[in-house]
C-alpha cells in the first residue's frame, strides 16, 4: 500500500538538546502541548489521587487533593475481591495466547509465505476473509462450540479461540515475502529441514514482527472484555476486566475502593507500557499503516 | 506446519460465520435445539422500533466520534511532531490512553462525570456553567459516550499519524518554505493531503470500532437511562445473553457483517483513489 514511514522514530526520547537552545525562548508549541496533555493525562490522574483519598474527601465541595495518602484503598480492593486470582487468571491467558500466537503464525505464516500446496491460495484467502469479520458476527457460535468442547466458564475458553489469529498469519506471511529467497537456498541445498532454517536462520531476523505479534496480542486478549462477559460465570474464573466490572457494580459509590481497584487492574498494562513503549508504538504505528 | 492454524481459524473463525448465517434463519434460545425460521428475524428486524432507535444512536455516536476523533488526532500528531524540550513526556501523556482498557475507561469516566460528586461538574460549577446529568440522563449520556470514546481513541490516531508525519520527506517542507510558503500553510497544503492514505484508513478504522461500541456502554450506563445508549450491538447482547433470542442475535449480527463488509470495500476503493492521484507519501 504505502511506504512505511520511519515509526522508530516516534518512539525514541527526546531529541537532543542543540546547544543555542538555552539562550532561546521555549517554543510557542508548549503552550498547545501542555493543555493537550494535561487534558490527556487528567482522568488517569484523577484516578490516583482518588485512590488515596478517604471517602469523605470523595463527597467534599469542590474537591482537591487528598490530605493524607489513603494506602488502606488498595489493601481494601485487594481483600474485598479475588483480585490476586483475577491477575493471574489474565496473565495465564494473554501469556499462553502470546506464545502460542508466535509459534503457530510463525509457522503458518512461513508456509504460507515459501511453500506452494494444494489449495493453499484459497486457505490463506479464508485466513484473510476472517480479518474483517467482527468479533459479535462469531460470538454467538463461539460460544457454541465451546459449549460443545465442555470449556464454558474455564479459561481454556478464553485461551482456545485466540490460539492463533488470522492477523499474525497475514503479517509474518508480509515479512516472510519480504526476505530474499537466496537466504534460505543454501541451506535447503545442504539438506536443512523447513523448520531447521526457521529457527536456525530466520528466527533471529524475526525481531520486529514478532514483537508486533506479541504486543498486538497481549492487548486484545488483557483488554478484551466481551469474551469473558459471555463465557465465564464464577468469579475465581474471572480475567482482571470482567473482574473489575463486576467490582464497580458492588462498590459503586466506593470511589476511592473502586478506583484502587481500577488502578490495580491497570498497573501490569502500565508498567508494561513504560518499559517497552518503543515497542509498543512501533507495533500499534506499523500495523494502522500496513 | 500450517495445520494448526488452519484447524484453529477454521474452528473459530470461518465456521462460526457460516454458523451465524445458519442460526440467524432459527428460532434458538441456545439451550434447547433450533427450529427453522427462514427470513422471521430479517423480518421482524425491520419492523422492531427498538432495533430502528438503536441504529439510529450507532449512526449519531459514529457520525459525531469518527469526526471529532480524526480532527483531534491530527492536531495532536502535529503538535507533537515538534523538536521541543520533554516531547517524549508529551507522547507519554497522550499514549498511554491507548493501552487503557476499555472497562478501567469506563470506570473512570463514571466516577469524572458524576453527577453530584464527579470532578467535571464541580470544575464547571466553579466556573459559572451549568452542570449536567452526563450517563444519568438520557439527554446527555450518548453524548458523555463520545467524550469518553475520543478520549481513549485520541491517543491511537495521533500515533498513527505521527509516524506518518515523520515519514513526509522534510526536504518538501524545506523547499515550500524557501518559496515563501509560511509552516502552517505548508502542514496544510502538504502534510495534511499526502497524509490522506492514513486518514482514510482512519476513517474506516474508527468507523469500524464505533459500529461495535460495546464495552464502554455496557460499564457505564447498561444501555440507558430509558434506552438512551442502547446502541446496536448492546441490544444484539441482550437480544442474545438477556431474552435468549439467539437467531434474532445472530440476525442483527449478519447486518452488521454486511455494513461494515462495504465500508471496508469502500475504504480500499478510497485508499487506492488516493494512491493513484499520487497522494500517498
Amino acid at each position: 500500500m504505502t511506504a512505511a514511514p520511519d515509526v522508530r522514530r516516534v518512539a525514541a526520547s527526546a531529541p537532543p538538546v542543540r546547544r543555542l537552545s538555552r539562550l532561546r525562548a521555549p517554543s510557542p508549541w508548549h503552550l498547545a502541548l501542555i493543555p493537550v496533555s494535561l487534558l490527556m493525562a487528567a482522568p488517569l490522574v484523577w484516578m490516583l489521587l482518588t485512590s488515596l483519598s478517604t471517602l469523605e474527601e470523595t463527597r467534599r465541595f469542590p474537591p482537591g487533593l487528598p490530605g493524607s495518602l489513603q494506602w488502606s484503598n488498595y489493601a481494601s480492593a485487594w481483600n474485598d475481591s479475588p483480585m490476586a486470582h483475577w491477575l493471574v487468571n489474565s496473565a495465564i491467558v494473554s501469556v499462553t495466547c502470546v506464545v502460542s500466537n508466535l509459534v503457530l503464525c510463525s509457522l503458518a505464516g512461513y508456509a504460507f509465505a515459501r511453500l506452494r500446496f494444494p489449495g493453499s491460495q484459497l486457505v490463506f484467502l479464508g485466513i484473510l476473509a476472517t480479518l474483517m469479520v467482527p468479533f459479535q458476527v462469531v460470538m454467538i457460535p463461539t460460544l457454541l462450540i465451546v459449549k460443545h468442547l465442555h470449556l464454558v466458564d474455564t479459561l481454556p475458553a478464553l485461551i482456545v479461540p485466540n490460539l492463533a489469529t488470522p492477523f499474525g498469519i497475514y503479517l509474518l506471511r508480509q515479512f516472510f515475502l519480504s526476505l530474499p529467497v537466496e537466504l534460505e537456498e543454501a541451506a535447503l541445498m545442504d539438506g536443512a529441514s523447513r523448520l531447521r532454517i526457521l529457527r536456525s536462520i530466520l528466527l533471529p531476523l524475526m525481531g520486529p514482527p514478532l514483537s508486533t505479534v506479541a504486543v498486538l496480542t497481549f492487548l486484545s486478549v488483557w483488554n478484551d472484555f466481551l469474551w469473558p462477559l459471555v463465557v465465564i460465570n464464577s468469579q475465581n474464573n474471572m480475567t482482571v476486566q470482567l473482574g473489575l466490572a463486576t467490582f464497580q457494580s458492588a462498590h459503586y459509590t466506593n470511589w476511592p475502593v473502586l478506583m484502587a481497584a481500577t488502578m490495580l487492574s491497570q498497573i501490569p498494562v502500565f508498567v508494561l507500557f513504560l518499559v517497552g513503549q518503543r515497542w509498543f508504538v512501533q507495533s500499534i504505528a506499523s500495523t494502522g499503516i500496513k | 506446519m500450517v495445520t494448526p492454524s488452519v484447524v484453529l481459524i477454521g474452528v473459530f473463525g470461518l465456521l462460526p460465520v457460516a454458523w451465524a448465517v445458519w442460526l440467524s434463519f432459527q428460532h434458538n434460545d441456545l439451550l434447547t435445539p433450533g427450529q427453522w425460521a427462514g427470513f422471521d428475524n430479517y423480518r421482524q428486524l425491520v419492523h422492531d422500533p427498538v432495533f430502528r432507535d438503536s441504529v439510529r444512536r450507532t449512526v449519531v455516536y459514529t457520525v459525531l466520534f469518527v469526526p471529532i476523533t480524526l480532527v483531534l488526532s491530527l492536531l495532536a500528531a502535529a503538535a507533537l511532531n515538534r523538536r521541543v524540550r520533554g516531547i517524549s513526556i508529551y507522547r507519554l501523556a497522550v499514549f498511554v490512553p491507548v493501552v487503557t482498557s476499555t472497562v478501567a475507561t469506563g470506570v473512570i469516566f463514571t466516577w469524572l462525570l458524576d453527577p453530584d460528586y464527579g470532578i467535571v461538574n464541580s470544575l464547571l460549577a466553579k466556573a459559572g456553567l451549568p452542570t449536567f446529568g452526563f450517563f444519568s440522563s438520557p439527554d446527555s449520556a450518548l453524548y458523555s459516550i463520545v467524550i469518553m470514546t475520543v478520549w481513549g481513541w485520541v491517543g491511537f490516531g495521533a500515533l498513527i499519524y505521527l509516524a506518518a508525519l515523520q515519514g513526509i520527506p522534510q526536504d518538501l517542507i524545506e523547499a515550500a518554505q524557501m518559496d515563501g510558503c509560511s509552516r502552517r500553510g505548508a502542514f496544510w497544503r502538504i502534510e495534511v493531503p499526502l497524509l490522506r492514505p492514513v486518514s482514510a484508513f482512519l476513517l474506516v478504522w474508527l468507523t469500524i470500532n464505533a459500529l461495535q461500541l460495546f464495552d464502554e456502554v455496557y460499564v457505564t450506563t447498561k444501555g440507558g437511562p430509558l434506552h438512551a445508549t442502547t446502541v446496536v450491538v448492546y441490544y444484539l447482547y441482550q437480544q442474545a445473553f438477556q431474552y435468549f433470542h439467539a437467531g434474532y442475535a445472530a440476525a442483527i449480527a449478519v447486518v452488521l457483517f454486511v455494513v461494515i463488509a462495504v465500508i471496508t470495500l469502500v475504504q480500499l476503493r478510497l485508499t487506492r483513489d488516493a494512491s493513484e492521484a499520487g497522494g500517498a507519501p
